[in-house]
């Protein structure tokens, strides 16, 4: 038998993210098909209004922590947290939502407890009263089912590994935990978050759509020059008519950073692929990127793709998209966009 | 305390990114169809990791940058003849598998090992540097457990900037959720920084700089300790490629409108 620790933190709102929920949802299928019972531990201003929204998930215990030193994230604090939180739980799998918060912790923390851990962790499965999960190797290329000896086993979920948990609210009681520690040892102090230096937001993990530009878009077009402008006006106003998110090429990105004038909007956080982000969208459309595979394993988790290219033998040609359009992009964006502007204007 | 910092580079060395991996079963675990014969490079996240270093101690007088590197000697000696050009540093080889299929916990043992043993190597000048996921593993847990071996209790993962105030305290910025930055301030080293991207792009190649470093890298590899890695307590169930590749339909003498109209239905659906 398992003990299982499911490790949320309470968003700016005082809510749970669809993440954490996800989690949740998680640490429930452990508990049932492992027969093992859980406790949830909620770091937040009010770790029991948090803890009332998922009351009916059936945790034998909740566990908060209040206090303010533990709100923000931070590597000395929240490796204290999870420290407690185990100890106090004797949790056997520690479970938490892959976010830069947690992920930043919990392989530090689960060596500090004689354990190990697993970030990027896709699926869950419980067979014949074992947990294995799954993960992917060489930067989404080949994906490996795998189980552990070792314990506790902290785990950090990668969103979109389970539906997010439903179910009745109800009032439960939390322990407040009062966790000890030495202000001396606080040595960093967070300042908050910081957006890109440009005005537009243009990555959107929510967005339907992952919309990614290539190096095509600065480069010398059938009139033999370059349109950097026209591509940056077409790109946005596509990311305003359609809520996409946007990635780009490393080329692209690369071109950006070493300060020619290309797309001022796009910097190395939009980078998709093998140094880049691996998105999870539903939809992507790469539009002047020519596909090759250091670029395409960031598509890992995009579900349905299609290409706008020149070339048709580009690289998403070879079964790395549903659909290529042999197109120039600078005409299929124009157009896509006169009918985005058509639609906004009849709705 | 003397100025300058000690900056300590723990970068592997995996397939360069354009070649086909497939997964094998061999003697010793998984790996690689012909493992040793894929041309490599260093593990891109961690080679930011290390020209951020470089550029770092050029702008800080009496720095030093050590490169710390897991891999098999032969692989990486011809890793090096590429990045022993691009900055300045010593080498500080341990030769053991470079294979995705090893344990973290593993590797940062090996590496802290090798790290204990560089001689005048101050914790109070001591910036840990490394790419925040390898691009094999992809765990990103190594240097967070070497950072807990080495009691570094201030830890940042896909670092993009690290700036030194006029106070000698760090302002660092870290990759969080939606395109944003957390940005925080640590007092000083002892500190562990994962690189992501940072800012530098990748410097050209110098031979002078790669002569001086060969110098010593040599001697080093010669003589490098071996490291036994391997997975313990991990059971792999299987470790497959992705199914299938699509079907691509590839639409060519299209209209421009036919496209557009196709592709907003596509999206709307
Ligand atoms: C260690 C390493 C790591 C890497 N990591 C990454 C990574 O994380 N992400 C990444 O993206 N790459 C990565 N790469 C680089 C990758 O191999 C490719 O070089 C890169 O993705 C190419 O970018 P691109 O397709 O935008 O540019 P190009 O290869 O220059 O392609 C431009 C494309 O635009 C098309 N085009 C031009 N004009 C038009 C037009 N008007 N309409 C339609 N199409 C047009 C052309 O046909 C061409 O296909 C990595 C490489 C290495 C060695």
């Amino acid at each position: 038998m398992e003990t299982i620790l499911v490790v949320l933190n309470v968003d700016e709102n005082g809510n749970l993210s669809k993440h954490a929920l996800e989690t949740v949802s998680a640490g429930v299928k452990l508990s049932k098909g492992l027969s093992s019972p859980f406790t949830v531990g909620i770091v937040g201003p009010k770790p029991e209004l948090a803890a009332e929204l998922i009351g009916g998930c059936g945790a034998t215990h909740f566990l908060g922590v209040s206090a303010e030193a533990f709100q923000i994230p931070r590597y000395v604090t929240d490796s204290v947290l999870i420290e407690n939180l185990a100890n106090k739980s004797q949790a056997t799998l520690i479970l938490a939502p892959g976010s830069s918060r947690w992920n930043r912790v919990l392989p530090g923390v689960a060596h500090r407890l004689g354990g190990r851990a697993d970030l990027h962790v896709g699926e869950l499965k419980v067979a014949e009263g074992k947990l294995s999960i799954t993960k992917w190797y060489y930067r989404q290329r080949m994906e490996a089912v795998l189980q552990r000896a070792h314990r506790p086993w902290c785990l950090g979920l990668d969103s979109g590994a389970d539906a997010p948990w439903q179910g009745e609210r109800g009032q439960v009681s939390v322990e407040i935990l009062d966790i000890p520690i030495n202000p001396a040892e606080i040595r960093t102090q967070v300042q908050g978050a910081k957006s890109p230096s440009t005005s537009e937001q243009t990555i959107r993990p929510d967005a339907e759509l992952l919309f990614v530009a290539g190096a095509g878009w600065t480069k010398k077009q059938a009139d033999g020059q370059a349109h950097p402008d026209r591509a940056a006006e077409l790109i946005l106003r596509f990311l305003q008519l359609s809520g996409a998110s946007l990635g780009g090429s490393k080329s692209l990105v690369d071109l950006s950073s070493e300060g020619q004038s290309v797309l001022p909007f796009m910097t190395h956080l939009n980078q998709v692929g093998q140094t880049g982000a691996t998105p999870r969208h539903p939809k992507g459309l790469a539009t002047c990127c020519h596909g090759e595979e250091p670029h395409v394993v960031g598509w890992r988790f995009i579900n349905e793709r299609r290409a706008v290219n020149l070339d048709p033998n580009c690289g998403w040609a070879h079964g790395k998209a549903d659909v290529l359009y042999v197109a120039d992009a600078f005409q299929v964006m124009e157009r896509l966009n006169a009918l985005l502007e058509q639609e906004k204007q009849s709705k | 305390m003397s100025e300058g910092y000690h900056i300590v580079v723990c970068a592997g060395i995996v397939p360069d990114p354009l070649q086909t991996l497939q997964p094998v079963q061999t003697p010793t675990g998984w790996g690689l169809k012909n493992e040793m014969m894929l041309p490599a490079v260093l593990d891109p996240w961690a080679a930011h990791a290390l020209y951020e270093a470089a550029h770092l101690a050029k702008k800080t007088p009496g720095s030093k940058v050590y490169l710390v590197s897991l891999a098999p000697k032969a692989k990486l000696q011809q890793v090096m003849m590429t990045v022993a050009q691009k900055a300045a540093f010593e080498l500080v080889p341990v030769d053991g598998p470079a294979s995705g299929f090893t344990e973290a916990f593993e590797v940062a043992s090996a590496l802290y090992e090798a790290i204990m043993g560089i001689a005048g190597l101050d914790r109070n000048k001591l910036l840990l540097f490394g790419g925040w996921e390898s691009a094999s593993r992809g765990a990103g847990s190594t240097l967070q457990i070497l950072g807990e071996m080495l009691q570094i209790h201030d830890q940042f993962q896909g670092v993009d900037e690290c700036t030194v105030n006029p106070d000698g305290s760090l302002q660092i910025l870290e990759r969080v959720e939606g395109g944003n930055h957390q940005v925080s301030v640590c007092k000083g080293p002892p500190v562990v920084l994962g690189w992501a991207t940072g800012n530098l792009p990748e410097p050209p190649n110098n031979p002078q700089i790669g002569m001086s470093n060969m110098r010593t890298i040599m001697p080093a590899l010669q003589k490098a300790k071996t490291a036994k890695i391997g997975a313990d307590g991990v059971f792999f169930g299987s470790v497959e490629l992705p199914k299938q590749l699509r079907q691509t339909r590839v639409v060519k003498d299209a209209q421009v409108d036919e496209i557009a109209r196709e592709i907003l239905e596509w999206i709307r659906k």
